[in-house]
């Protein structure tokens, strides 16, 4: 069923990086393999060294600070972060979004970091860590750099990470007061891969208009899209049913949506106008009920 | 080396294995083809339709979209593990008496997707029981008596409360 390969199972990031850096763009990485079986069982990859880095406990992790925000283990599994009393209580959106994304025995097994790694556009997390305005900490042997999260994904399935570098943390930060955060995919069955998705993020200043927005779709372009026009659609606005229905029409000519068997790119399109408002209302609700 | 035998050293329905192992080699078909334990189902070898679910460590997991070698150091427990000797386990005998078996090939997968909820949330809301076997098809769209079936058996497994 797999191609052969030579596998490896480090006990520690620095061996694993060791290894990478060794056999470079030979080799891959897998952690819960949960995206990564399926293109292996496919042979749209066929790597010859696989470094399995599931067993990295030193990755698995969630910690809260007031005032740092959130950091993630890239080991972390989907239920961990779904189930988490912190994230529930302050990141409320990250555990919605994983209540959604596939099923919970994929949940159990699969982790953030491997889910951000293969780099699917059709992926839940990315658009939600972009709208968190989220960063990532990437490792390579002795260097780390950190990069926003919506500079991650550079085409379909790739992303911008160097034949030597693994992701090791999620760092988000606290929001400022008055935020709201939603994500909402267009699915068929619950679990579904969202034919689109849409992640929103709206700031109110004191009198109640937007100071901030950020919109970020799934599955509708190449990437997790950050659709900046739209945003501008809301930022000093007084946010009304008007200018959300606008900012979805112009999010929707952002959009590069794939046309395939599960929706054309003009049904994407038309989905991209509506989810964008039907999540930037339900934003608005939860900032105007933020502190 | 290429395809190049791995120790894997894990517990399976509670009997230690060391095994060599090519690391291509799915759990699923370690379990089925080596350790001829047959009970768990292969449906759609893509991680669709949940017919391969075990236990690792007491959670649901696809078997058919985990490496072998992924168990080293984990306890897998399969269908073969769940009674107690010649006493079924009360989902499985739940599931019996209260019809929720058709064809049965997706029977294995639900009674672990099921035991894996009750060890979690041992009186689990209907959504619950909904979304533990949400991951699990039945080709004869049985769903309602398996929900049925999986609330007799949490009350039962609860001492009738």
């Amino acid at each position: 069923m797999l191609a052969a390969f030579e596998y490896f199972a480090p006990k520690t990031v620095e061996e694993a990086l060791s290894l990478l850096s060794k056999y470079k763009d030979k080799a891959k990485m897998i952690a819960g393999g949960q995206s990564m079986l399926v293109v292996m069982k496919q042979r749209l990859l066929t790597p010859e060294y696989l470094i399995d880095i599931k067993g990295l406990t030193a990755l698995d992790y969630i910690k809260y600070d007031e005032k740092q925000g959130l950091r993630i283990g890239a080991l972390t599994i989907h239920r961990a972060i779904e189930k988490s009393p912190d994230i529930q209580k302050h990141f409320g959106v990250l555990s919605e979004m994983e209540g959604n994304l596939a099923t919970i025995q994929t949940r159990n097994w699969g982790t953030i970091g491997g889910n951000l790694c293969h780099s699917d556009p059709a992926g839940d997390p990315a658009t939600v860590f972009i709208v968190l305005k989220a960063r990532f900490k990437l490792a390579s042997s002795g260097k780390e750099r950190i990069i926003e999260a919506e500079d991650f994904s550079t085409d379909y399935l790739e992303a911008d990470l160097k034949p030597n570098e693994m992701l090791i943390e999620i760092q988000v930060p606290n929001p400022p007061p008055h935020t709201g955060t939603a994500y909402e995919k267009l699915m068929v069955m619950k679990g579904d891969m969202g034919v689109v998705g849409a992640a929103v993020s709206i700031t109110l200043d004191s009198k109640g208009g937007c100071q901030d927005a950020r919109i970020a779709l799934s599955n509708a372009a190449s990437i997790p899209l950050r659709a900046k026009k739209a945003e501008k659609v809301l930022i000093g606005k007084t946010i009304n049913d008007g200018l959300l229905t606008e900012a979805g029409e112009v999010a929707a000519t952002e959009a590069d949506p794939p046309n395939d068997v599960h929706g054309s790119a003009e049904y994407r399109r038309e989905m991209v106008k509506v989810f964008v408002k039907r999540v930037a209302r339900l934003a608005l609700e939860k900032a105007k009920a933020a502190r | 080396m290429k395809g190049e035998m791995k120790e894997l050293k894990f517990t399976v329905n509670g009997k230690p294995y060391e095994l060599k192992v090519k690391p291509e080699t799915l759990l699923v078909d370690l379990l089925r083809q080596e350790l001829k334990l047959t009970g768990t189902k292969v449906g759609c070898l893509d991680s669709a339709c949940g017919a391969c679910t075990v236990n690792i460590d007491g959670k649901a997991v696809r078997s058919c979209s985990v490496l072998a070698l992924q168990a080293n150091g984990h306890e897998v427990t399969t269908i073969e593990g769940v009674a107690d000797g010649d006493e079924l386990h009360p989902i499985q005998q739940a599931m019996i008496d209260h019809g929720a078996i058709e064809c049965g090939f997706c029977t294995p997968g639900m009674v672990m997707s099921a035991r894996a909820l009750l060890a979690e949330s041992p009186d689990p809301t209907r959504e619950e029981v909904k979304e533990a076997i949400q991951g699990n098809l039945c080709a004869d769209a049985g769903y309602v008596k398996y929900i049925e079936a999986i609330e007799i058996a949490a009350k039962e497994i609860r001492g009738g409360k």
